[in-house]
C-alpha cells in the first residue's frame, strides 16, 4: 500500500520537489535562492497566497535562527509544510457504528466512480459489509461504470434507471443497506460544476434525504479532487463545504506529474484534511493520507 | 468564466485610470499585479513572466506616454498581448480527403467522450456524416457512454469489446467509415498520463496506423500549473493540432488555456461549455480576452440572440413598444425568447460591466422571478393580457390563485408593468427612439 505512496511521490518529488533540493541542496542563501523557492511553490500549484506566506515565514526563520546554507532552508522548509498540515481531524468514517454513510461528491472527471470502487474494495478488506449507490443517474452510462466496479470489488450495488431521481434511488439504498444489516453505505453522485445552481440544490437534497434516513448521516462527505487541479480546487472545496458539509478530501491521480500543493491551501483555509490518495486506476491504487510521509516523500532523495 | 482575472486586472486598471500620466513606476506596480493575477489565474510560472515582459516592454516605451489616456493604453497593450497569446480563432482543418480523421487525447476525466459526442453533433451540423470511435478500451463502461451518446444523437458508432486492440480498432472503424460513406471519424481514445510510456506509445501506434488530420488535446480548463506539462508531452508523442478546453462553464479562472496554447503553438479550437451537448463553442481569441479584462462578451451574446431569438417577434415587440402599445402578451413573449438564450447567470457574464456584478446576486432568485410572472401572465385570459386594466378584484384572485401566487404578487407585476408603459411612452415623445430600438430590434 504504500509502496504506491511513495511511487507516485518518488514521481511528483523528481518533478517539483525534486528541483526544490536541487536548488536549495548546495551552497548560501541569496536573492535567487529565494526567487527560486517561489517559482517552485508556485509550480507545485500552492498558490499564491500560500506561497508567499511560505517563503515569508522562511525568510523569518533564516533571519531568526541563523540559518545561511540553503540544505537548512530544505529542513525549515519541510517543517512549515508539516505545520501547514498538523491537527488533522480525527477521521469518522472508521468509529464504529450501525451504518455508516459516505457521499461522494466533486466536479466532472474528478475520479468519484473509480474511487468509490477503490473505497469499497479497500473497507471489504478490512471486514466492513459495503454497499454502493448509484446516485449518477445524469452522465451516459455512469450506472454501468459502478456496476463493473461493483463486481470487481464484489460488493453489492443498488442502481436504479438513466434519468432517475438521484435522492430516491439513493433512499432505496439506504433502506436496503439496512434491511440487509451492510454497515458502510458508498454513495456515488454525478459530477457537478459548483457553479451550477441546480445541480448544487440538488445535492443537497441528497444531502438532506441521508440526514434524514439515518442519525447523523451522512457520515463523511468526501470531495473528490484531481491534482492536476490549480487554484479552483479551493472554490470547489469551498462551494462544496457551504453546501453539502464536506468533511475530507480524496486526492486523486497523485500517479501524475501533478503535485496537489493546493491541498496545504484547502487544509488551511477551510480545516479538510485529505483522507485519501488515489495512484493509479487499479482497485488496490488507493491509500490513507500521511500527512509526514506525504511531505517526507516530497523531499525524499 | 475568467471574471477572477478580469475583476483583478480590472482593479488595477481603475487605479491607473485614475492618474494623468504614467511612470515607469506605475507600470512597474501593474505589471506585478498582472503577474499576480495571472498566476492566481493559474497560467504557467515561465509564460507568466514572458506575457508580463512584452506588456511591459511595450508598456514604458513611449506608446503610453504620448497617449491622452495612458491607462486605458496600458489596457489595450494587456489586451491585444493576450489575444496574440491566445492565437488566432480555433478552425478544424479537415482536409479534402474523406473520411477525415480526427483523434481525441488526454489526461483521464479530461472529457474526452463528452466533447468527441459534441464534435459529432457540431461537425454533423456543418453537413458532415460523422462516424464516432470507441478507442477507451480500458475504463469500465467507456464503450458503453459513447455508445448512448450516440444513440441520443443518432451518429453511428463503431466499437469492439472491452479486450480490442485500440489501434488496430481504429483502422478497422476508418474501413468501416469508408464502406459506409461516413466523411468524418473522430476516435475517442482513453485518458492517460503523459508520464504514462506504454499507453503514450499506444496513442503514437494509433496515430501511425490512421494518420489523423486533427489530433485534439482535451484539455480541463481547471487545470493547474501542469498543464505546461502534459500539453508538450502530448504534443511531443502525436503533433496535436489543436486544443479544446472544457468545463469552461465553471469559475477557474482558465490560465491553462493561455499555458497550453503557448507552449504547444497550436491554435485552441472549442470550448465545452455545459452539460448538454450542444453546448460547444468555436474559439475566439478576441472574445475571450475581452473576457479575461471584463469587457463583457457583447459578441457571443448577440451571436446567441440571432440563432434564439425571432427577428420578427423582435421587430414587432420593439415597434410596439416605442408605440406604447406594449401589451402583457409581449411581455411575456420577449421574457420567453430571453430565457431560450440560456440562464440569466450566464447572460449576464457577457454583458460588459455585469459580469463582476453576476458573482454578487443571486441569480436564482432572478430565474424565480421571472418564473414567477410567466405563471400570473399565463393565468391571465388574453383580453386581460392585452388590456389588464379591466383586471379588478374578482379577477385578480382567479390568476392569483390560477398561477399559485397572492394578490398582491399580481399587483406588483401590475404596478411594474405600467411604470414599464410609461417610461416607454416618455422615452418616444422625449429623446428619440434609437436606444430601445437598440435595445430590443438590434440584434441583427
Amino acid at each position: 500500500m504504500f509502496r504506491n505512496l511513495r511511487d507516485s511521490l518518488t514521481r511528483t518529488r523528481q518533478s517539483v520537489f525534486g528541483q526544490i533540493v536541487n536548488v536549495l541542496g548546495a551552497g548560501d542563501i541569496d536573492e535567487e535562492t529565494w526567487e527560486d523557492l517561489e517559482a517552485l511553490l508556485i509550480q507545485a500549484d500552492m498558490g499564491v497566497p500560500t506561497t508567499l506566506e511560505l517563503v515569508e515565514n522562511l525568510r523569518e526563520r533564516v533571519n531568526n535562527e541563523g540559518l545561511y546554507r540553503a540544505d537548512q532552508l530544505t529542513e525549515a522548509l519541510k517543517d512549515e509544510l508539516r505545520a501547514m498540515l498538523d491537527d488533522q481531524p480525527e477521521f469518522s468514517m472508521e468509529k464504529p457504528r450501525q451504518l455508516t454513510v459516505v457521499m461522494i461528491v466533486g466536479v466532472n472527471g474528478s475520479g468519484k466512480t473509480t474511487t468509490i470502487g477503490k473505497l469499497a474494495h479497500y473497507y471489504k478488506k478490512r471486514g466492513k459489509k459495503v454497499m454502493m449507490v448509484a446516485g449518477d443517474t445524469f452522465r451516459a452510462a455512469a450506472i454501468d461504470q459502478l456496476k463493473i466496479w461493483s463486481d470487481r470489488a464484489d460488493v453489492p450495488i443498488v442502481a436504479g434507471q438513466p434519468d432517475g431521481d438521484p435522492a430516491a434511488i439513493i433512499y432505496d439504498g439506504i433502506r436496503a443497506t439496512r434491511g440487509r444489516g451492510y454497515d458502510l453505505l458508498l454513495i456515488d453522485t454525478a459530477g457537478r460544476l459548483h457553479t451550477k445552481y441546480n445541480l448544487m440544490q440538488e445535492i443537497e437534497k441528497i444531502y438532506r434525504v441521508c440526514r434524514q434516513s439515518v442519525h447523523a448521516a451522512p457520515h463523511e462527505v468526501l470531495l473528490v479532487l484531481d491534482a492536476p487541479t490549480g487554484q479552483n480546487a479551493l472554490v470547489q472545496a469551498t462551494k462544496f463545504k457551504d453546501s453539502v458539509h464536506v468533511t475530507g478530501v480524496v486526492l486523486t491521480k497523485l500517479d501524475s506529474t501533478a503535485k496537489g500543493g493546493m491541498v496545504f491551501a484547502i487544509y488551511k483555509e477551510l480545516g479538510l484534511p485529505v483522507r485519501f490518495i488515489g495512484t493509479g486506476e487499479k482497485i488496490d491504487d488507493i491509500a490513507p493520507f500521511d500527512a509526514d510521509q506525504f511531505v517526507e516523500g516530497l523531499f525524499e532523495a | 468564466m475568467f471574471e477572477s482575472l478580469g475583476n483583478r486586472l480590472q482593479t488595477v486598471f481603475e487605479n491607473l485610470q485614475r492618474r494623468g500620466k504614467l511612470t515607469e513606476a506605475d507600470v512597474d506596480t501593474a505589471m506585478r499585479e498582472v503577474r499576480l493575477a495571472l498566476l492566481e489565474a493559474d497560467v504557467n510560472f515561465k509564460v507568466v513572466k514572458e506575457f508580463v515582459k512584452r506588456v511591459r516592454e511595450r508598456s514604458v516605451g513611449h506608446e503610453v506616454m504620448r497617449s491622452l489616456t495612458p491607462g486605458q493604453q496600458v489596457v489595450k497593450i494587456v489586451h491585444e498581448e493576450l489575444i496574440q497569446t491566445l492565437g488566432e480563432p480555433g478552425r478544424l482543418n479537415l482536409g479534402m480527403q474523406s473520411p477525415a480523421i480526427i483523434m481525441l487525447v488526454g489526461l483521464q476525466g479530461s472529457g474526452k467522450t463528452t466533447t468527441a459526442a459534441k464534435l459529432a453533433l457540431h461537425l454533423r451540423r456543418d453537413g458532415r456524416r460523422p462516424l464516432l470511435v470507441a478507442a477507451d478500451v480500458y475504463r469500465p463502461a467507456a464503450i458503453d457512454q459513447l455508445e448512448t451518446l450516440g444513440r441520443q444523437l443518432d451518429v453511428p458508432v463503431y466499437s469492439e469489446g472491452p479486450g480490442a486492440n485500440p489501434p488496430r480498432l481504429a483502422q478497422k472503424a476508418v474501413r468501416f467509415a469508408t464502406e459506409q460513406g461516413l466523411t468524418t471519424v473522430i476516435i475517442d481514445t482513453a485518458g492517460r498520463l503523459n508520464i504514462d510510456e506504454k499507453m503514450m506509445d499506444e496513442i503514437k501506434s494509433i496515430r501511425d496506423n490512421v494518420r489523423p488530420i486533427e489530433t485534439l488535446l482535451i484539455a480541463d480548463a481547471m487545470t493547474g500549473q501542469e498543464a505546461v506539462r502534459v500539453a508538450s508531452d502530448f504534443d511531443k508523442a502525436v503533433d496535436l493540432t489543436g486544443l479544446i478546453m472544457t468545463k469552461i462553464d465553471g469559475d477557474a479562472r482558465g490560465g491553462a488555456a493561455i499555458s497550453m496554447r503557448e507552449v504547444t503553438d497550436v491554435p485552441i479550437k472549442f470550448l465545452a461549455t455545459g452539460e448538454k451537448l450542444d453546448a460547444f463553442e468555436v474559439f475566439h481569441p478576441d472574445r475571450m480576452a475581452s473576457r479575461i479584462l471584463g469587457m463583457g462578451d457583447v459578441l457571443t451574446l448577440i451571436e446567441k440572440a440571432q440563432t434564439e431569438m425571432d427577428e420578427e417577434d423582435a421587430r414587432q415587440a420593439s415597434e410596439k413598444l416605442l408605440s406604447g402599445e406594449f401589451t402583457l402578451e409581449d411581455f411575456l413573449k420577449q421574457m420567453q425568447q430571453i430565457k431560450r438564450l440560456g440562464p440569466i447567470g450566464q447572460l449576464m457574464e457577457m454583458i460588459p460591466g455585469m459580469n463582476r456584478m453576476a458573482g454578487d446576486v443571486d441569480l436564482s432568485n432572478a430565474e424565480s422571478e421571472m418564473g414567477r410572472i410567466e405563471a400570473i401572465i399565463r393565468s391571465m385570459t388574453l383580453e386581460e393580457r392585452r388590456n389588464p386594466r379591466i383586471l379588478k378584484a374578482s379577477r385578480k384572485r382567479r390568476v392569483a390563485s390560477g398561477s399559485g401566487t397572492s394578490v398582491q404578487d399580481v399587483n406588483a407585476l401590475l404596478k411594474q408593468f405600467r411604470e414599464m408603459q410609461r417610461v416607454m411612452k416618455q422615452f418616444k415623445q422625449g429623446r428619440g427612439n434609437r436606444g430601445i430600438a437598440n435595445l430590443f430590434g438590434g440584434f441583427r
